[in-house]
């Protein structure tokens, strides 16, 4: 899978209240929590996006509440991919699981600035960033996780067993 | 090597064998829990699959408490998904408005876990139940989705940090300030992917609310689990509310606790007898001081309730404390039980009357407020002091609000003074 887009960059320890605030929280309609994808930081990011843009940011990306809401607003936005230094576990588990595609890269969130064009080729491994001319190596997942992720997400791997 | 609590438990649940941490695990569940609003997200996956069958209705467990009773059209839409699901699939633990509490509150109260049971919920504050001695933790809708119909979920087995905790703890300082010191010291990510284990002479004496507390928080660390090792305070907890499993239960995990030669990631130990209660600063939970350091501190609103801290000793606190006095002019104090029966209890002990004459609201259980549904939102500027778990920016309402963590004792003398007091300044 390729994925080509801005980045938008965001701290450490974005929380799932601010991903998608819990007053949203009464559908289960991806396109209407994808048009409060980080409200809780900043009510106009989704009208400044572009479809297959990415999410970069630092530690603990999607901590607090295990609302898998927080995934499905961020994919239902339009946005392809974030990358982080690290991830909470319930948000990691909840990306994994709803495939969408999440990236621990501790050096490359560091060193992307805000409107870089980053290109992803999940899977040859690789990140690049266009703007800057650099490349970094995409480490697989633990064999478990990667079928999961192969398979396009946690039901769909269920329903191949 | 001996075995972690952790690995002890998940090795029950696997056919693997030989289970370590750092092991991915196919994991057979006990219980499956979600609410009000992971449920109806589980629910529309559940209804992608082609097999449509619970793998056991009576493993399933389904609380509307968030948004209820319900605050607006959409959250009613929501619990009524969830109530015909329950109807239709003969899920015996749904729990109606005016029988429910909140998840975490209600399922110890009602028996619902036992010492090694492995739970899973769709809410982060699943690990609530590690103070009971069960692995216990917060997965995503489809996981429980999944859950439903294989009976099993995903796991890697966590590492394991000790907390060892040595003194004796001053008045007015409970489970919640050791949380809350504890994650101030690790941090919000300190504990990520792992299971947090507390032991030490100060937890042996805990009652199980203040260890319900502690546990609850493992979370807002980044935890996986909060783990205590089960003892004589455990098991007269299950014999209370379970006593038909009881007996099954304690033959089987008599001792259940950490072998002395587990392998541990980290241990840290603290001796608490100088520790004082902890309020928690905008906008992270471990932003943490003593409350003699917090001064001057104008409060708008008071919660004491949640997940955290709604169960009968917290209610007691704030009713000693609150006795024949007043809530400040400028406060809105609203008190919410965990529970139905812990309502009925604080009625019974004629602490509801305390509250109601204080100038308080004293509402029926639900998580309302802890996560700006409803039931106490704050507007623009306002501040609150709340005896929840978390205060990240928003979380309470408005964005430009503000949300300090606190024990119940703490949050009842602030609503008396208007500001964020030591417990000693109104008694």
């Amino acid at each position: 899978m390729k994925i080509r887009g801005k980045a938008w960059k965001f701290g450490n320890d974005i929380n799932t209240d601010e991903i998608i605030p819990a007053r949203f929280l009464n559908t289960t309609d991806p396109k209407e929590l994808g048009s409060h994808c980080m409200a809780g930081i900043d009510e106009e990011f989704v009208k400044r996006i572009k479809k297959g843009d990415i999410i970069v940011a630092g530690k603990n990306f999607g901590c607090g509440s295990s609302r898998e809401h927080a995934p499905v607003a961020i994919k239902g936005a339009g946005i392809s991919c974030v990358i982080a230094e690290s991830f909470a576990r319930i948000f990691f588990r909840n990306a994994i699981n709803i495939g969408l595609p999440i990236i621990e890269l501790p050096s490359a969130s560091k060193e992307i600035e805000e409107g870089d064009l980053l290109e992803i080729d999940l899977d040859r491994g690789v990140l690049k960033n266009v703007t800057r001319k650099k490349e970094y190596q995409i480490s697989k997942f633990p064999g478990f996780m990667q079928e999961i992720i192969n398979a396009g997400g946690l039901l769909e791997w269920v329903m191949k067993r | 090597m001996g075995k972690t609590m952790a690995e002890k438990i998940l090795q029950a649940h696997t056919t693997q064998k030989d289970v370590k941490a750092g092991d991915f695990i196919w994991a057979k569940v006990d219980l499956m829990l979600g609410n009000d609003i992971t449920a109806p997200l589980a629910i529309r996956q559940y209804e992608k699959l082609k097999k449509k069958k619970l793998v056991d209705p009576n493993k399933v467990v389904l609380v509307p408490d968030h948004f209820t009773p319900n605050k607006d059209i959409k959250s009613a839409q929501q619990c009524k998904l969830l109530r015909e699901f329950a109807k239709s699939h003969k899920i015996r633990h749904y729990y109606e408005v005016g029988r429910v509490g909140i998840e975490h509150a209600l399922l110890p109260e009602l028996g619902l876990v036992c010492p090694g049971d492995l739970v899973i919920g769709a809410d982060s504050h699943t690990c609530t139940y590690g103070a009971l001695g069960a692995f216990a933790t917060g997965v995503g809708s489809t996981d429980l989705a999944v859950a439903w119909i294989t009976g099993h979920v995903w796991l890697k087995v966590p590492e394991t940090m000790r907390f060892v905790y040595h003194g004796t703890l001053q008045k007015w300082v409970s489970g919640k300030d050791l949380i809350l010191y504890t994650i101030g010291d690790i941090g919000v990510d300190g504990a990520l992917y792992k299971a947090m284990e507390f032991t030490g002479e100060v937890i042996d004496k805990l009652p199980m609310d203040g260890r319900l507390t502690m546990a609850n928080m493992a979370i807002e660390a980044g935890g996986k689990a909060g783990l205590f090792p089960v003892d004589k305070i455990t098991w007269n907890y299950i014999k209370k509310v379970n006593p038909k499993r009881y007996p099954r239960s304690y033959r089987k995990w008599k001792d259940l606790r950490s072998d002395e030669d587990a392998q541990f990631v980290d241990v840290r130990e603290y001796d608490v007898s100088k520790w004082e209660p902890a309020v928690a600063l905008p906008h992270l939970p471990s932003n943490v001081r003593p409350v003699s350091r917090v001064k001057n501190v104008r409060i708008d609103q008071v919660v004491i309730g949640s997940c955290t801290n709604g169960r009968l000793s917290d209610l007691q606190v704030a009713a000693e404390i609150l006795r024949g006095k007043k809530v400040h002019p400028d406060v809105r104090l609203i008190i919410i039980p965990g529970t139905q029966q812990v309502y009925l209890e604080a009625v019974r002990r004629k602490w509801a009357e305390i509250f109601v004459k204080a100038g308080a609201v004293f509402s029926t259980p639900t998580c309302g407020p802890c996560l700006g549904g409803h039931m106490g939102v704050l507007a623009d500027g306002e501040r609150c002091l709340a005896t929840t778990n978390r205060n990240f920016v928003g979380r309470m309402g408005s964005l430009k609000s503000e949300v300090y963590l606190s024990n119940p004792a703490v949050a009842a003398a602030s609503a008396i003074k208007g500001k964020i007091v030591h417990p000693d300044e109104v008694m």
